[in-house]
């Protein structure tokens, strides 16, 4: 029985079947920035195009993970040594660590050709995170988002009548509204596909294989590998997000190698699943209540035996 | 609902049952959830098919259900993709079932104000007529006393995105009807590799393949933005980054291949000649070229005439130049004593000196050598004299020595902008990853092919591969990246002016030219070529079948004669003066995507009839109605007398037929369902336009039309009276006078016994077989994959491997082995079909006076070159210089350092008031146009924008035409980001959003700073996503090898804002030309 106890004790595959848990790796450090998964995703699950907006945000034009957006490609243009594979992707030692977070300077707004270091530009298929602790399902009223026999999270269409509690409880922003039809829309890991043993269409399309599907766990074993390759070559600031279980959303289902801090690329750094106080809470309220209760028929025990 | 079911459907049972509580996972799972299917799963049919957009040619599965197409995806089993696709093959389904494509007929009278629906049998009758009478009407039985049969009245374009069968259609039928102007994307993108690989190697197409960039130690990407217009062959350069390789983008930009190199080196356009010249010069003064390879397989030690002058003795010029002609005499390049032809570019060069002196043979018969006595002392074949210690001032390595000795680091960082040590290092990942047990392998594609020393680019760097001995081998070679799925077939089946199928040249006219003098005048005594003859006879055959007899010279005179270029530029500036009158545009889009877009749409509104065949109303379409002349006031609508049909055409869904790929390969796919409407393929097209034609002509005594009368033009025909496609393959492969299908070229004769339509496609159809359709998965096979379709030719993967073993044929090393000796079984094996005559033994010497194929010794590894060994110089075949020359471009801010000479002497200018170049550097007026301008593809779109700006998943991730631009020069010209520029030079003004971006680097040139402007060339004003074409900058400016154009490197200058509407759109041009001085003779300087 593959009972994925990372959750708290909340099973996130199906028990009593030999499920694995399913997911996606995706390696940003051969991501090409090509958007076939933002195209595959679209053709397969029918979504519709999302009108012609002009960003002048590197070469990012849809902005975002939205709800007709389930694959969105973050472009960042650094001064930051180029990845080569001999020197290391690392900054010089000592040298202060640019978080990278957003500036209001237009680009190239405090530069002189002289002072022109070396650059890099860093190219990251985003999706939804699958999270083992997924706070869209636990605040969803409905039943319209549900774990599946995969471990993944899903919105059934015919179920959500657009609430929209979902949106706010997602601590990366993924889960959103569709304008013109009211129900929110995200990534479904190509459920439809899964069922019948095919992989998600962004990962089958993905030229250079920087999304990869598979069970989670061999996927973990094959990312710190890469990572592990990746540093001895000297790519010294290669590092895992989301796979860690003991994180704030118990590890994702989807989780990413980054040559950077995960602000950078338009990530949160530490990531809570915004239901984590809500058993304590309801402790306490439980609490509140029974002293309550217990004041309360105190007062009224007390009254009688007077 | 039972009792129990009612019970186990219950919530709370089933969340007690299910271990699922909260009611979170499968208990949530509802109805409509539980069914869900893949549509793959539970389509009715799975066809096997190739994207239609760049030439890497991915494999799809295309998914039909209830005769719907329903979902298009890679196929896993392919060995070139592994199942991938990038953004446009992903999109494929949108563009083939989108609701941009049209399918009805459309009808524009002449003068009319707007497009009528017309019925799709009265459109063909009508572009029958229209072709008849303006062929006679333009007929040309002579031109200057020479017959030349043909008409100028005639043009058409494209056939890259097409089928290879349905070129072959065009090009048959309209060389018939004596229509000489068929042109397609191949002119526009990658003849330079024609010229430049074919002189160099022997044949003009990539010489390996993708996926064996695996291999490769060291990956230099030049001239190409691989990643991004080729990103699914990509995947092979991150293979071998993985297993260790160094890869390393040469490129004006830093784009989305310079992101995944380890080095980018940031280059002035247009001086890459000057830069691999200073690599040249390293490998040579460094001693670091590989000897044994040098020694065996090149001319290095070649002995070259005394009329020979290097450009370092006549300050930029080689020997035998005429300032009046502005053409060099070649004659004066050839090798001492003997006259070689070359196995590609101008076939011509010598005819008239070689057929003169072949009858001259002929009539003493003092010769018993097949080689012939040559002019001036020089011999029609024979091998050169040789110094096999490479000394002798003359030989072929002391020249090149000696022409790239000034190409210095220094002169390499002044002129293309490159520090020296950035340099210093390119060329030590290049040294050290090149000898007997490593390998490099150069990538390029239109950033060097688009110039006005185009194909002397490729030339470079064939030179250089050479010299470090990775022709051949695996990890090895020169790949020429193609952009159209089916470019490199629209190449070998050609629809363009110079060649016949096979690159058979098209025959110049000449005074009573016979099959035999055309034979003896463009092909080579020694190796493959020799056979011309043969290849040429079945060609005639397969076209004229049983009225080509021996009598008739095979109806050799049926060809209609070339007389100088009739490249698509020259068709244009034909066009503009009334000559051309009638043009077909099948699958191509010049108003946007050829140089000098607004001269390409004058000449259109000069034209008695235009036929467009394509998805949607591209702007090649409406020109007429809301192109930029109209909105200008330039042209009025009623006015234009050009009768306008436009045809829809047939996705790749739509049809069957074959593609052949960047690689070489030629890939079937099938037709998934049948074209709706009024679309057809345009093999239908052709076909029934031929028939047609043939049916009005039908009893016609008049001589012009026998060509088309006697055609073999008889396909059986499928569904919707579509010819069957297999057919048309199975007439390329060719028969025997038995109608069995020919498995391999070597089978072919000049008797007039076989029949061939290309004979380097010959072998596709072995053993009747269809084998471009074979898909054997790549996971059963190495990784050549040779049972996955069929390359050209004879099924050889990488080219000249033969060079891959040591003249004793014994690998250079376990670790590059491809093809080797087998002593015991006297024969070549390996791992690809060898590229060499399977028992030829490599101790094989050939006797005295032996020619032909039998001429070929066991260690001449380039098999179609007269003498067998790979040129580092070319004593033959290019019109402007043996070996590749730094000439600044067209228009250029900077004076050549390397020479007085400034620019290619040789390349093809117009002077015409609708293509005005820039002043010279330096003179009153050159200062107005300060920036370099460079072009590009985006991954986002498509070329000139039909399949790309209509669909709207792809044009939602790149909406609107940008320039990229450094923040220094936005500083400078006052530009904003996310704002408008207007970009302007003495042909057009445009606009453009503006990026501003580290990306684009300035550079240090000549002790000045110089900045670059990126301009992605897909937009128009047409279809979803618009914007202004960056074509429209451009000038008609031609390498004189190939009449490509150039558009790589021009300069511009840039403000900030939008550019003017109406006529002061030509206002703002006109006071531009007016302060830098320009006239019809500037920029015209030799």
């Amino acid at each position: 029985m593959a009972i994925n106890e990372e959750a708290g004790g909340q099973p996130v595959t199906a028990p009593g079947t030999d499920q694995p848990r399913m997911g996606f790796f995706t390696d940003t450090s051969v991501c090409i920035g090509c958007k076939a998964c933002e195209v595959a995703c679209k053709e397969w699950n029918m979504i519709p195009e999302d009108g012609l907006d002009f960003t002048a945000m590197s070469f990012d034009n849809s902005g975002g993970l939205g709800a007709d957006t389930w694959r969105h490609v973050t472009f960042v243009e650094q001064r930051e040594p180029l990845g080569h594979q001999e020197t290391g992707v690392g900054r010089p030692e000592g040298a202060p660590v640019d978080l990278g977070m957003p500036s209001f300077e237009r680009p190239g707004d405090s530069t002189g050709a002289d002072e022109r270091g070396e650059f890099r530009w860093l190219m990251s298929s985003d999706v939804c995170k699958h999270c083992t602790s997924a706070a869209c399902l636990d605040v969803c009223p409905t039943g319209a988002l549900f774990r599946t026999e995969y471990g993944t999270v899903v919105v059934q269409e015919d179920i959500c009548n657009g609430c929209g509690y979902c949106v706010p409880a997602c601590p990366y922003g993924v889960i959103d509204k569709r304008q013109d039809d009211g129900r929110v829309w995200k990534c479904t890991l190509c459920y439809d596909r899964l069922g019948d043993g095919l992989e998600p269409a962004c990962a089958k399309a993905c030229p250079t294989d920087s999304i990869q599907f598979g069970e989670l766990d061999e996927l973990r074993e094959r990312a710190n590998e890469r990572v592990r390759d990746l540093r001895e070559a000297g790519v010294s600031s290669a590092r895992l997000y989301g796979e860690d279980p003991r994180d704030g959303v118990g590890g994702a289902g989807a989780f990413f190698l980054l040559l950077d801090e995960p602000e950078v690329y338009g990530l949160p750094p530490d990531p809570v699943v915004t239901t984590r106080d809500l058993p304590s809470m309801w402790r306490y309220a439980g609490v509140a209540a029974v002293t309550l209760l217990a004041g309360v028929s105190a007062t009224f025990l007390g009254r009688r035996t007077r | 609902m039972g009792m129990r079911t009612w019970i186990e459907s219950w919530p709370v049972y089933r969340q007690i049952r299910e271990r699922d509580p909260l009611g979170r996972a499968t208990t949530a799972k509802s109805a409509r959830s539980a069914e869900l299917r893949s549509r793959t799963a539970t389509a009715d049919r799975v066809v096997k098919s190739v994207c239609p957009f760049c030439a890497v040619g991915c494999a799809q599965n295309v998914y039909v259900r209830d005769e719907e197409v329903v979902q298009i995806e890679g196929d896993p089993d392919s060995p070139i993709s592994r199942g991938r696709l990038c953004p446009k093959g992903a999109a494929s389904l949108q563009l083939t079932t989108g609701e941009s494509r049209r399918h009805t007929v459309l009808y524009r009278p002449p003068y009319g104000r707007d497009w009528q629906e017309l019925d799709l049998d009265t459109a063909m009758e009508m572009v029958a007529d229209r072709v008849i009478r303006t062929r006679r009407e333009k007929w040309e039985d002579e031109q200057d006393g020479l017959r030349v049969a043909r008409t100028m009245g005639i043009a058409s374009l494209g056939g890259a995105t097409l089928d290879n069968e349905e070129n072959y259609l065009i090009k048959k039928l309209l060389t018939a009807l004596g229509v000489v102007q068929v042109e397609n994307q191949a002119r526009v993108c990658h003849s330079s590799t024609v010229a430049g690989l074919g002189t160099s190697f022997g044949r003009g197409g990539a010489t390996t393949l993708m996926q064996d960039q695996q291999h490769s130690d060291c990956i230099i990407i030049e001239g190409s933005n691989y990643a991004e217009a080729h990103p699914v062959g990509f995947q092979w350069v991150m293979e071998a980054k993985a297993r260790g390789a160094v890869v390393i983008h040469v490129d004006p930009r830093f784009s989305r291949t310079s992101a995944l190199a380890d080095m980018h080196v940031p280059i002035r356009a247009g001086t890459d000649i000057a830069f691999l010249g200073g690599v040249i010069n390293h490998v040579i003064s460094n001693e670091k070229y590989f000897y044994d390879y040098l020694r065996t397989f090149t001319n290095a030690a070649s002995i070259v005439s005394e009329d020979f002058r290097d450009t370092e003795d006549l300050d930029g010029l080689f020997s035998g130049f005429s300032e009046d002609t502005r053409s060099y005499d070649s004659t004066m390049w050839r090798y001492e004593g003997v006259d070689v032809a070359p196995a590609s570019g101008k076939r011509d060069q010598h005819y008239e000196a070689r057929v003169e002196d072949e009858s001259a043979v002929r009539a003493s018969e003092t010769s018993e050598r097949p080689e012939k006595h040559g002019s001036g002392g020089a011999v029609i074949g024979g091998d050169p004299a040789e110094d096999p210690t490479l000394t002798h001032p003359r030989c072929v390595f002391q020249i090149l020595k000696r022409h790239y000795e000034r190409y210095t680091p220094e002169m390499v960082e002044e002129i293309c902008g490159i520090p020296r040590d950035m340099f210093l290092r390119v060329c030590d990942h290049l040294t050290e990853n090149s000898g007997r047990d490593r390998t490099s392998v150069f990538c390029y594609a239109v950033g060097w092919t688009q110039h006005t020393v185009g194909s002397q680019y490729i030339r470079a760097a064939s030179i250089l591969q050479l010299l470090l001995g990775n022709i051949g081998r695996p990890g090895g070679g020169i790949q020429a990246l193609r952009g159209h799925a089916s470019i490199q077939g629209s190449s070998d089946v050609p629809t363009l002016f110079d060649v016949l199928p096979g690159y058979i040249p098209m025959p110049h006219a000449h005074e009573e030219q016979t099959l035999d003098d055309f034979v003896v005048g463009t092909s080579p005594i020694k190796g493959f070529w020799s056979n011309m003859k043969s290849y040429t006879v079945s060609l005639l055959k397969a076209w004229w079948g049983d009225k080509a007899t021996e009598d008739n010279d095979f109806c050799f005179d049926y060809l209609p004669r070339l007389t100088g270029s009739h490249s698509t530029y020259d068709t244009v500036m034909e066009q503009m003066e009334g000559v051309c009158k009638g043009y077909f545009l099948m699958g191509e889009n010049p108003a946007v995507g050829s140089a000098n877009t607004r001269a390409q749409r004058l000449g259109m509104a000069n034209l008695d009839w235009l036929v467009v065949r394509d998805f949607s109303l591209i702007e090649s379409a409406t020109w007429w109605k809301d192109g930029p002349e109209i909105q200008s006031g330039e042209l009025r609508t009623e006015d234009i007398g050009t009768e306008m049909f436009f045809f829809p055409a047939a996705s790749h869904t739509e049809k069957s037929g074959t593609f052949t790929n960047t690689n070489r390969t030629l890939q079937w796919h099938d037709r998934a369902v049948p074209p709706k409407g009024d679309a057809r393929s345009d093999l239908w097209f052709m076909y029934h336009l031929g028939r047609i034609i043939r049916e009005k002509l039908a009893g016609s005594t008049d001589p012009i039309d026998r060509p088309v009368l006697d055609l073999t033009w008889d396909y059986p025909l499928e569904e919707g009276d579509e010819p069957d496609a297999a057919a048309v393959l199975a007439e390329i492969n060719g028969h025997d006078a038995d109608g069995n299908h020919l498995n391999r070229y070597t089978q072919l004769r000049d008797d007039g016994s076989t029949r061939c339509g290309c004979w380097i496609y010959c072998g596709v159809y072995a053993d009747g077989v269809n084998q471009a359709a074979r898909r054997k998965p790549a996971s059963e096979q190495d990784w050549l994959s040779t049972e996955w379709a069929w390359s050209w030719p004879d099924n050889r993967r990488i080219l000249y491997n033969r060079a891959s073993a040591d003249r004793d044929g014994n690998p250079w090393s376990p670790r590059k082995a491809l093809v080797w000796w087998d002593a015991e079984n006297g024969r070549w094996t390996g791992h690809d079909t060898p590229d060499f005559e399977r028992d030829k033994s490599p101790g094989y010497r050939p006797p005295e006076g032996a020619g032909g194929v039998d001429a070929l010794s066991g260690t001449d590894a380039f098999i179609m070159q007269a003498d067998g060994k790979g040129w580092l110089y070319a004593p033959a075949g290019l019109n402007d210089g043996p070996m590749p020359t730094h000439y600044e471009p067209q228009d250029t801010p900077f004076a050549n350092l390397l020479y007085h000479q400034q620019r290619n002497p040789t390349r093809f200018v117009y002077p015409h008031e609708a293509n005005r170049y820039h002043p010279n550097p330096g003179t009153p007026g050159s200062s107005i146009f300060p920036y370099v301008v460079t072009t590009y593809r985006l991954t986002e779109h498509f070329t000139a924008g039909g399949m790309s700006r209509w669909t709207p998943y792809l044009s939602e991730l790149q909406p609107e035409f940008f320039c990229e631009v450094g923040p220094e020069l936005a500083a400078e010209r006052g530009l904003s980001h996310g704002d408008w520029a207007t970009i302007v030079t003495a042909r057009n003004a445009i606009e453009a959003r503006v990026l501003i971006t580290d990306r684009m680097a300035p550079l240090r040139v000549q002790g000045r700073t110089i900045h670059q402007i990126g301009l992605p060339y897909h937009w128009g004003p047409n279809g979803y996503s618009v914007g202004d074409s960056t074509n429209e900058l451009f000038p008609i400016a031609l390498d004189p090898n190939v009449h490509i154009q150039e558009v790589k490197a021009v300069t511009a200058d840039i403000q900030p804002g939008r550019r003017p509407r109406g006529a002061d759109r030509r206002g703002l041009v006109r006071s531009y030309q007016h302060s830098a001085g320009i006239t019809e003779r500037t920029g015209m300087e030799v």
